[in-house]
């Protein structure tokens, strides 16, 4: 018999029973809940009588409505729909004895950074949060995905969720990334290749040596963007990275128990005789930085590409799309990436907000300042912890220096929620994870990159290769 | 949940692939803490010429006149006819709120995305999965008719198209039943608490960090 996946063994350690019609209940370990998703599924709670079914297993934080200027009290937040779900979350937590990490704690911030951050997640744990960014705890080799309220009135009620087994995909980077290439630019990449539904279906695993070469914190923008392509988990195996980094954080366990949680989780990689059902290989020096022209994420190319031609497409549904998406851009096939101006800047999300993406802004910001014509740069933390942690390092005045905004963490213009937005017809390079129409503003048009090409981009005013930009020093 | 066994009805064509759910129910509706009220921002940006904000008055904004579900002809559409990877994006479950509070009880495409597939059947939203040329020919056969139809047999697993043929669809026997008793998932679950017990139990010796707080 074929050795088994690492999804395999995530998902058969959790299964509770197997229904004789294909479906199965699998446990939940941790649920992640914030303040959007969460209002209705708390409701039912009420409504129908019932109790969480283990309240440990859940923990609160708000993200996606906070300003990112400070306030110290719900009561503070201007918009009246915000300020009620932020209130509501906090009731409802109170109601139901649920940890909150809430206004004005150090802890608070975006969910799929906080989680990580406090040790909440730890490998062999299955999560999910009513968010598709929950992907991003794959890191962790967890099974870790996003799901809709109902079911995290659901998993609230059961501590399970009724599941069917997905299919398993590798997409395996091998070799040396080249210099100013990120794990940003390796996951634009990867969607560029297999599609923005290529991973409809699957559970996905990312390997190779250059996976295997990244931070905690790459891991994590990769599995993040895996909904970006079609995939709801994408996971890493465990290696000494993984164990390196849940090692004394807050919620991760101690003493004995720590010997006896690594000798299981190194066991979480996946077999070698293991069997996928798709097994993608992507050769490391192939991938240069990107940037998205689009609307979709697979509509990326390097930085150092021109922008493709429609008429060039033979899919039809593709070619239409393409078409669609210039015009709502305002871009012109063939025209030069570097041609593109840019009128704001978001540094931030729970792609690419976490400390080492803040490094890399500040490395490219430092010593050089924004561009005139750039209206806003926002660098936008992923935690207090995070933001904590910068300011040590001093990042904060290197932004500050630049002409760049230092903000509270929260969601911010990834989603426009709150009060961060772009104005119609604006060009942003952003660090978030899409660019659907009116994502971050109504008319607003965004462009996928990595804090160092946005931070470069601030910079000149327009996309650079962040790769000359190094040069140049 | 309401049950679903057959429903006929008046189909509206969304040609346009890639459909996510941003452009199903702008995030500034997401503000909500009910689980009604979505349909009149269904297809906001697409819908009306203005920015929508919650709480407006709906019937006061000009409409966009080429956006397909303004056309008189699909007034009262509950079939919608969409291209592949329909629904992809964020998890929020208020797409699928929207699209039921706005009337539709199924949608027929190539593709969908796997969160709002599953989101759909919460709620008692039909999403049906049809051949890539099939959707195709049913664009086709939908502007060719005013007022076409199209009827979905849930239980024989069948859609019979605006020219009468009938073609088949697959569906996961569970959801299947859930949809067509309009069963409530959770209390199905709780049927199963002693199996959650156990396993815990089982679990809870392995790994007990799970189950620790600080
Ligand atoms: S940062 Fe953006 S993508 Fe991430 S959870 Fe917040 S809104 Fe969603």
């Amino acid at each position: 018999m074929a050795g088994k996946t690492l999804y395999d063994k995530l998902f058969d350690a959790h299964l509770v029973k197997q229904r004789d019609d294909g479906s199965a209940l699998i446990y939940i370990d941790r649920q992640i809940i914030h303040e959007v998703t969460s209002p209705q599924a708390f409701e039912g709670l009420r409504l129908a009588g019932r109790q969480p079914w283990r309240i440990n297993a859940n923990l609160a934080t708000i993200d996606h409505n906070v300003p990112t200027t400070p306030f110290s009290n719900a009561s503070e937040i201007e918009d009246d729909t915000s300020r009620i779900q932020v209130q509501t979350l906090e009731n409802n937590t109170r109601e139901f004895g649920i940890t909150e990490f809430g206004i004005g704690d150090p802890r608070q911030g975006i969910v799929h950074v906080m989680a990580p951050e406090q040790g909440a997640v730890v490998p062999g744990m299955t999560v999910v949060c009513g968010d598709s960014h929950t992907s991003t705890n794959g890191a962790l080799a967890c099974l870790a995905h996003g799901i809709g309220t109902s079911e995290v009135e659901h998993v609230l009620a059961t501590q399970c969720l009724i599941a069917k087994k997905m299919k398993n995909m590798r997409v395996r980077v091998e070799g040396q990334l080249g210099p100013g290439v990120t794990a940003k630019d390796v996951v634009l990449h990867i969607i560029g290749v297999i599609g923005t539904a290529g991973g409809t279906g699957y559970a996905l695993e990312f390997a190779g040596s250059a996976i295997r070469g990244l931070s905690m914190e790459g891991r994590m923008t990769i599995c993040n963007m895996s909904i970006e392509a079609g995939a709801r988990a994408g996971m890493v195996a465990v290696d000494d990275v993984t164990i390196d980094y849940v090692r004394g954080r807050p919620f991760a366990p101690a003493g004995a128990q720590w010997d006896q949680a690594v000798s299981y989780w190194r066991t979480l990689v996946s077999d070698e005789d293991a069997v996928f059902d798709k097994d993608i290989l992507i050769d490391a020096a192939d991938i240069r930085p990107q940037v998205s022209w689009g609307t979709s994420p697979e509509m990326v190319v390097p930085v150092d590409a021109s922008l493709p031609v429609p008429s060039q497409e033979q899919d039809p549904v593709k070619r239409t799309g393409m078409e669609r998406a210039y015009e709502y851009m305002g871009l012109e096939p063939s025209m030069k990436v570097s041609d593109i101006q840019v009128d704001r800047v978001f540094i931030g999300s729970c792609t690419n907000s976490r400390i080492e993406d803040l490094r890399a802004a500040a490395e490219v910001a430092r010593g050089r300042r924004k561009a005139d014509s750039v209206k806003q740069v926002l660098v936008v933390p992923g935690s207090g912890l995070v933001k904590q942690q910068a300011e040590q390092e001093g990042l904060d005045r290197v932004f500050v220096e630049a002409g760049f905004e230092w903000r509270e963490p929260g969601c911010s213009m990834c989603l426009a929620m709150n009060p961060d937005r772009l104005l119609p017809g604006e060009h942003c390079a952003s660090t978030s994870n899409r660019n659907f129409e009116g994502r971050q503003g109504n008319g607003g048009r965004t462009h996928l990159v990595s804090p160092a090409m946005a931070a470069a981009a601030a910079v000149a005013g327009h996309f650079v290769d962040v790769r000359e930009l190094e040069k140049a020093e | 949940m309401e049950k679903f066994t057959v429903h006929e009805g008046l189909a509206a064509p969304l040609d346009r692939s890639n459909v996510d759910t941003d452009l199903i129910i702008p995030k500034q509706f997401l503000k909500s803490i009910k689980r009604t009220g979505f349909g009149p921002n269904l297809f906001d940006e697409l819908r009306y010429m203005d920015e929508g904000y919650p709480g407006q008055d709906n019937s006061q904004r000009p409409l966009n006149p080429d956006f397909v579900l303004n056309l008189p002809r699909y007034q009262g559409a509950s079939v919608l006819l969409a291209r592949r990877n329909f629904g992809c994006g964020s998890s929020r479950e208020h797409a699928p709120w929207a699209l039921m509070d706005f009337g539709f009880r199924a949608i027929i495409a190539p593709s969908f995305a796997d969160i709002f597939y599953n989101n759909c059947f919460k709620n008692g939203l039909l999403p049906i999965v049809v051949e890539e040329d099939v959707v195709d020919e049913m664009f086709g056969e939908v502007a060719a008719n005013e007022g076409a139809t199209i009827r979905i047999d849930l239980e024989n697993q069948l859609v019979t198209r605006p020219n009468g043929e009938t073609v088949s669809f697959e569906i996961d026997a569970f959801r299947k039943h859930c949809l067509l008793n309009g069963l409530d998932d959770i209390g199905l679950t709780l049927q199963d608490a002693e199996s959650i017990r156990a396993y815990e139990t089982r679990r809870m010796e392995r790994e007990p960090w799970v189950f620790q707080t600080p």
